[in-house]
C-alpha cells in the first residue's frame, strides 16, 4: 500500500457537493455525522472547502447551470481523491430524467468511483459504502 | 372583512369589466378580465381589499392563446381568487404588477423566461432560473416549441 | 466603495436554490442580490409528462425536507379538481404525517441555527432528538424521508393500530425535548443579544413581499392555511396559531419552537380520535377542469395549481414553494445589519443551509478572495464568544 493511499484512507475528510438535488440525500449525509450514526468517531468529517477534502460526495442530477461550478470545485480537490455519487438522481437522474435543465449525468462530468443508490440512501447505506470504499482502496 | 363584502366590492367597482365570474366551489373563484384592466383590479385588490398575492401561473392554451392566472387570497379567509388574463401569442405583452406588489417580481421574471411573455415596466427584467447563455427565443414551457 | 460577498452559488435547496451577493460597506450590508436557478430541474414541465399518480411522487422530490407538504398540496389540488372527499381515517393519517414532518423540519432548523451561532451542542442535540421522529416515520411509512403516503382520494398505507401506543410514547419523549430547547432560547442572555432586534421584517414588508409561514407569523401576521383554508383533519383538532410581533430572528426561532408543542398536540389528538375505517377511494380518473391546492408546510404555504384536459396527464402544473417568497424578503431583512449577522438572517427564513457552507468574500476591485466561508462562520461564532465574555458567562 502506497503512502498516498494510506494517508487517503485514514480519517477521510469529505466535501459535500450538491448539484441540483432535492435535499433528501443532503440531510441524510448530515445525519451520518450527528449523534445517532456519528461517522466522526472514525475521523470522517465534513469540511467547508474542497481544498481540504479527500472525498467528494456528489448528490443531485447535475443541472446545466451547475456544470462549470462543479468542474471548478473538482479542480480544487487534491489528488488522489475519491468521488462518491449519492442517490438515484446522481446515478441516472431518477425521477428527473428528460428535464430540459439536466442533460448529463454526474459521471459524465466527474470520474465517479462509487455509487450509492437509493432515494434517499439510508445513513446505514452510506456508512456501508464508506467501509467498502476503504477496504477496496487498501487492497 | 368577509367574502361577501369583497365580492360585492369587486362587482360594484368593476361591474362591466368582469367578463366571467366563475365559482368552481365556495373556496375557489375564477375571474376573467381584460389585460388592460389588470393594473386597476390588482391595485384595488391589494390596496383596498388587503388581499395577499400568492403566485401567478402562465398556461399555454390552444388557438394561439396564452393565459396568465394571478392567484390572490385574503387574510383569515379560505377563498382563493384567481384573475385570468388571456393574451394572444401575436402580442405577448402585459403590464407588470411588480411595481404594485414587490412579491410578484420573481414570478414575472420566471414567466418571462419560461413562456416568453414580456412584462412592461418590470423593475428588473433579467433571467431568474435559466442560465444567462440560454438561447434567445427558446421557451421551455411553450407547447409550440 | 462597497465590497461584494458572494454566498453560494449552488446549494441543495429544493426548487429555489440561491446565490446571494451581499454588498457591504465596512461592516454594514447595503444591498443584496439574489440569483436563482442552480437547482432548477424543470419540475413543472416534467409534471406534464407524468400521470396523476406519478405527479405525487414527482412533487415529493421537489424538496426533501418538505417531502410531504408538496404531495399534500398536490392531492388537495387533485381533490379540488375532482370534488373528491377522502375517507376520515385517511384525513387523520395525512395530518399525522404532515405534523411529524413539521417537527422534524423545525428541529433541523433549530440545530442548524445553533451551528451558526457557534453552539454546536444545540446542533447535535436537536439532530439527535429528530431521530425519534424519523423512527416514527420509518415505522409508519417505511422510509425516513420521502414517505410516498399520499394519493388522491386516500393514503397508500394504513397506520397499524398496534403502533399507536408506541407513537404516543415517542410523542411523550418529544415534550421534554421541546421544553429544553425553549428554555435554552428563552433564558440565554447571549442568544438574546445575538437574536433580538436582528434582521427585522416589518408587518408591512411581510405583506408586500407576500411572505408565508413562520416568517410571516413572526412579523405579527396571523396566517396559517391549516386554519384559514382547513384541509385534512385540521378542522377536527384543536390548536393555536403561534404569532410573534417583532419580526426579528428571535421571534422566528420562538415561533418555530412553539409550533413544536402544537404539532405534538395535534398528533396526539389525531391518534386518539382516529377510528378504523376505509383509507382509500380508489380514484381512477380525474375530470377536465382546474384545481388549486394549498397546504401549510413547515416553511409556509405551499400552493399548487393544475389544469386538466381530462387525460391521464396534467396539461399544466404550477408549484409555488414557500421559500420562493420568503427568500425574496431577505432583501429587506438583511439591509443595515452587520456581516457577522448576515449568515444568520439569511438562514432565519429557513431556506436550506448548505449554501452557507460556501461563502467567500471577494474584493470587487481585484476579485480576490478576502474572507473564506469558514471565516464568515468564524466571524459569527466569534461574535457570540465576545458577547459571552462581555456578559461574563
Amino acid at each position: 500500500m502506497s503512502l498516498k493511499i494510506q494517508a487517503l484512507t485514514r480519517s477521510i475528510w469529505v466535501y459535500h457537493l450538491a448539484t441540483g438535488s432535492c435535499n433528501n440525500c443532503d440531510i441524510e449525509i448530515l445525519d451520518c455525522i450527528t449523534p445517532r450514526f456519528d461517522l466522526e468517531r472514525f475521523g470522517i468529517q465534513l469540511v467547508g472547502s474542497p481544498c481540504h477534502a479527500d472525498a467528494l460526495l456528489v448528490t443531485g442530477n447535475m443541472t446545466t447551470k451547475n456544470i462549470p461550478r462543479v468542474k471548478a470545485v473538482y479542480e480544487q480537490v487534491p489528488k488522489p481523491n475519491v468521488i462518491i455519487a449519492i442517490g438515484t438522481c446522481a446515478l441516472d437522474h431518477g425521477m428527473f430524467d428528460g428535464s430540459y435543465t439536466s442533460r448529463v449525468k454526474v459521471d459524465d462530468i466527474l470520474p465517479v468511483d462509487f455509487y450509492v443508490p437509493g432515494c434517499p440512501p439510508k445513513p446505514e447505506g452510506m456508512i456501508a459504502a464508506v467501509a467498502k470504499l476503504i477496504a477496496q482502496l487498501r487492497q | 372583512m368577509d367574502w361577501k363584502s369583497i365580492k360585492t366590492g369587486l362587482q360594484d367597482q368593476f361591474a362591466d369589466k368582469i367578463q366571467r365570474w366563475h365559482e368552481h366551489n365556495t373556496r375557489r373563484i375564477y375571474l376573467d378580465i381584460d389585460a388592460e384592466m389588470l393594473e386597476p383590479v390588482v391595485t384595488y385588490l391589494f390596496n383596498t381589499l388587503q388581499s395577499r398575492f400568492i403566485i401567478a401561473s402562465a398556461v399555454d392554451k390552444p388557438n394561439n392563446m396564452m393565459e396568465i392566472i394571478y392567484h390572490f387570497d385574503f387574510l383569515h379567509l379560505p377563498q382563493v381568487l384567481s384573475l385570468r388574463v388571456v393574451l394572444s401569442k401575436d402580442r405577448l405583452e402585459i403590464e407588470s404588477i411588480a411595481p404594485i406588489i414587490v412579491g410578484a417580481e420573481w414570478i414575472e421574471r420566471e414567466i418571462h423566461e419560461l413562456f416568453g411573455i414580456t412584462f412592461k415596466n418590470h423593475p428588473n427584467p433579467v433571467h431568474l432560473l435559466l442560465p444567462d447563455d440560454w438561447p434567445e427565443g427558446n421557451y421551455p414551457l411553450r407547447r409550440d416549441q | 466603495m462597497s465590497t461584494i460577498i458572494p454566498i453560494g452559488p449552488y446549494h441543495p435547496l429544493q426548487e429555489e436554490p440561491e446565490f446571494f451577493r451581499l454588498h457591504v460597506e465596512g461592516e454594514k450590508v447595503v444591498h443584496l442580490d439574489i440569483e436563482l436557478g442552480y437547482n432548477h430541474r424543470g419540475i413543472e414541465k416534467l409534471a406534464e409528462s407524468k400521470s396523476w399518480d406519478q405527479v405525487v411522487f414527482l412533487v415529493e422530490r421537489i424538496c426533501g425536507i418538505c417531502s410531504t407538504s408538496h404531495p399534500a398540496a398536490a392531492i388537495n389540488c387533485m381533490e379540488d379538481l375532482g370534488a373528491i372527499v377522502a375517507p376520515e381515517r385517511a384525513q387523520y393519517i395525512r395530518a399525522i404525517i404532515c405534523e411529524l414532518e413539521r417537527i422534524h423540519s423545525h428541529l433541523l432548523w433549530v440545530g442548524l441555527a445553533g451551528h451558526f451561532l457557534g453552539y454546536n451542542t444545540v446542533w447535535m442535540w436537536s439532530w439527535k432528538y429528530r431521530e425519534i421522529v424519523c423512527d416514527v416515520l420509518e415505522k409508519v411509512t417505511g422510509n425516513r424521508q420521502s414517505y410516498a403516503m399520499f394519493k388522491a382520494g386516500g393514503v397508500r398505507r394504513d397506520l397499524d393500530q398496534d403502533d399507536i401506543p408506541w407513537i404516543m410514547e415517542s410523542m411523550d419523549k418529544m415534550k421534554p425535548v421541546v421544553d429544553l430547547f425553549r428554555g435554552a432560547v428563552m433564558d440565554d442572555p447571549v442568544l438574546h443579544a445575538r437574536l433580538k432586534g436582528v434582521g427585522c421584517l416589518s408587518a408591512e414588508d411581510a405583506i408586500n413581499y407576500a411572505v408565508v409561514g413562520p416568517t410571516a407569523r413572526a412579523s405579527g401576521i396571523r396566517i396559517d392555511v391549516r386554519k384559514d383554508d382547513p384541509y385534512f383533519a385540521y378542522p377536527w383538532v384543536d390548536f393555536d396559531i403561534v404569532v410573534y410581533e417583532e419580526g426579528d430572528v428571535y421571534s422566528k426561532a420562538m415561533c418555530r419552537i412553539d409550533e413544536l408543542y402544537q404539532s405534538v398536540s395535534i398528533i396526539e389528538q389525531c391518534l386518539k380520535k382516529m377510528k378504523p375505517g376505509p383509507i382509500d377511494l380508489n380514484i381512477k380518473e380525474l375530470p377536465p377542469g382546474e384545481g388549486i391546492g394549498r397546504a401549510e408546510a413547515p416553511r409556509g404555504e405551499v400552493f399548487h395549481y393544475t389544469l386538466s384536459d381530462g387525460s391521464n396527464f396534467p396539461a399544466r402544473y404550477k408549484v409555488r414553494a414557500p421559500s420562493y417568497t420568503n427568500i425574496l424578503s431577505n432583501e429587506k431583512a438583511v439591509i443595515g445589519e452587520t456581516v457577522a449577522d448576515a449568515a444568520l438572517i439569511l438562514a432565519a427564513v429557513d431556506p436550506c443551509y448548505c449554501c452557507t457552507e460556501r461563502l467567500t468574500v471577494i474584493d470587487e476591485e481585484n476579485n480576490k478572495s478576502v474572507l473564506g466561508q469558514a471565516d464568515l462562520l468564524k466571524l459569527s461564532q466569534a461574535k457570540t464568544e465576545t458577547l459571552m465574555k462581555r456578559l461574563s458567562l
